[in-house]
């Protein structure tokens, strides 16, 4: 089953004191590529903590584990740290402003297992 | 300032103690951290969050080579020559990145972009460029950080999480200190976020407008509406998700206030609608004027992204995404900024310092920043600099370079460092790179 949710990539603090420690070290990299939705969201497409979900739009397609974001996100809401991740969703295309679309995104999320 | 060493046991390791150091992770440029230095580790922070810990703590040096040509260890004569050619052969060169280095480092890169005829960027293009075009629209009432610590009363942080990426904007400046006209502080302050997500920084406010996902410009022009005494319909509760009530109330609230002051994040900037957006913003906090005090204030990353767009702005007239191939200026975000210059496939030599395009940038830019030949300063090990021509590890400003840079309320602040570094400061690096082009540009003048 296939349904569109917005992502909105931000930061995070552990975003920021794992970045300090490395881009490649475990916590960064754990913390950039994992995305974050409303429980009752994963509840309803029987997705489980830690498993993986791809999600994908007209730029580009990724594969990330799935975490609750408890009460952080409305239902329809996904957030993910920026990262190499969020940025192959992002268009190139700036509206001449020089800015892409880089949140408020529009993705479809499928749990892998289903395929 | 001071800086005390203190002979210790070990004479090898002395511990020095630098009072009033600046920590450069985030815009807030706090520079009142105590640090305690032992050889080239700095174990104490006092006073700096757990992000401004993580800078100090995690900069060590590391044992990599000075300088790469394709990857391979370098000298650094080498290595400037090299950078030299590449920069005075390319017909479309870009200089980027700039909000992580010093001031000095930013007025030698935007003289190398000005010798070259290239464009020049920074990452304003890609955090806060949207308001930056924003104030050239509808102007900007602003004040400093100190003027939000004495004064403010109402506080609206919109499209932003400070108390996970400024953790400390909460306690020195805004929301939490005591200040001359608000004695009692946090009880003496009202406090709103403006966000789609109840992130950690909604807990620590009054009011959560949790408005619906690309929905800012028109909850900033329903309460413009209101701040001029228009009635509105529900039709604006349908479209953010904002009861009128709520909405009613809040204005109440800021017509009161004796100073009020809307932060304002990329939330705001980097939605659908992006200048628009800050321009309503903006215009909020104008409007509001006609009641009493308010400002709008952006909330900016990096330590010296403040000072990128003020030296640029100085040396160039305009903040970012400028090309300066006709020996003059021009400003013109959407053909000159970055991600639109790479995305479309038409620079063919950047010179990056202390950024990391190839880790963030839209796809079709990433591939094209691969296809040419790159420049990059960075002191850690990033993707960017994986695929550069020529990389150079540098020194890091605040920690190893001394130098300024500006607090995101265009406060300039020096740095004072804590430890030399064995690496060269993106100044040495840039001037020696200026040095050479020059050199080659006038050596052609007088053999032509
Ligand atoms: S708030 Fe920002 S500048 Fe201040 S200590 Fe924390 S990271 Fe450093």
């Amino acid at each position: 089953m296939t349904e569109t949710f917005i992502l909105i990539p931000g930061r995070t603090s552990k975003q920021g004191t794992t970045l300090n420690e490395g881009k490649y070290t475990e916590g960064y990299q754990t913390e950039i590529n994992t995305l974050k939705m409303n429980p009752d969201d994963m509840e309803r497409l029987g997705i489980a903590e830690g498993e993986d979900v791809r999600m994908w739009n007209e730029y580009g397609s990724v594969v990330v584990p799935c975490s609750t974001g408890k009460d952080e996100l409305p239902p329809g809401l996904l957030f993910i740290s920026y990262g190499d991740k969020s940025s192959q969703l992002m268009p190139g295309e700036t509206h001449g402003s020089g800015m892409p679309d880089s949140k408020g995104l529009d993705v479809q999320i499928q749990k892998i297992s289903n395929n | 300032m001071s800086i005390a060493e203190q002979p210790t046991n070990e004479t090898e390791n002395p511990l020095k103690i630098v009072e009033d150091a600046t920590c450069t992770f985030c815009g807030c440029v706090c520079d009142d951290i105590n640090l305690t230095v032992e050889g080239d580790q700095i174990t104490k922070a006092q006073n700096a969050c757990v992000l401004g810990k993580a800078w100090f703590f995690n900069h060590h040096i590391e044992e990599r080579p000075e300088a790469l040509i394709d990857g391979q260890p370098a000298t650094y004569e080498q290595a400037i020559d090299r950078a030299a050619e590449i920069l005075l052969e390319s017909q479309y060169p870009i200089t980027y990145g700039l909000s992580d280095t010093t001031c000095e480092a930013q007025r030698v890169a935007v003289a190398i972009t000005d010798w070259i005829g290239g464009c020049l960027d920074t990452t304003t293009s890609v955090c806060h460029g949207p308001s930056g075009m924003a104030f050239q629209g509808v102007g900007e009432v602003t004040c400093s950080l100190g003027e939000l610590k004495n004064r403010a009363d109402y506080l609206i942080y919109w499209g932003g999480n400070p108390a996970e990426s400024h953790p400390r904007h909460f306690t020195k400046y805004s929301l939490m200190p005591k200040g001359e006209f608000v004695p009692k502080g946090r009880k003496d302050r009202t406090a709103v976020l403006v966000d789609v997500r109840k992130t950690k920084t909604a807990k620590a406010v009054d009011i959560h407008l949790q408005l619906k996902p690309r929905s800012d410009f028109e909850l900033a022009w329903a309460l413009r509406a209101l701040a001029k005494g228009i009635e509105l319909d529900d039709s604006v509760e349908e479209k953010t998700g904002i009861p009128l009530e709520q909405l009613k109330e809040v204005m109440d609230g800021m017509k009161k206030a004796k100073f009020g002051a809307i932060l304002f994040g990329m939330g705001v900037t980097m939605t659908r609608g992006k200048h628009i957006n800050s321009e309503a913003v903006l215009a909020l906090a104008r409007d509001m004027n006609e009641h009493t005090r308010w400002v709008a204030k952006p909330m900016r990353g990096h330590g010296n992204v403040t000072g990128a767009d003020n030296v640029v702005s100085w040396s160039t007239g305009y903040p970012f995404g400028i090309h300066l191939g006709r020996g003059y200026p021009r400003f013109n975000p959407g053909e000159f900024t970055s991600s639109d210059v790479l995305g479309r496939g038409e620079a063919d030599a950047a010179l990056i310092i202390a950024s990391d395009p190839y880790s963030n940038f839209s796809q079709p830019a990433r591939d094209h920043l691969k296809a040419i030949n790159t420049i990059v300063l960075d002191p850690k090990l990033s993707e960017t600099a994986k695929i550069a021509k020529v990389a150079f590890t540098t020194a890091t400003y605040g920690i190893n370079v001394p130098g300024t840079v500006y607090r995101m309320d265009d406060i300039p602040i020096p740095l004072r460092p804590a430890f030399d570094s064995p690496y060269r400061s993106d100044y040495e690096i840039l001037k020696a790179i200026e040095g050479k082009i020059r050199e080659r540009q006038l050596a052609a003048v007088n053999a032509g």
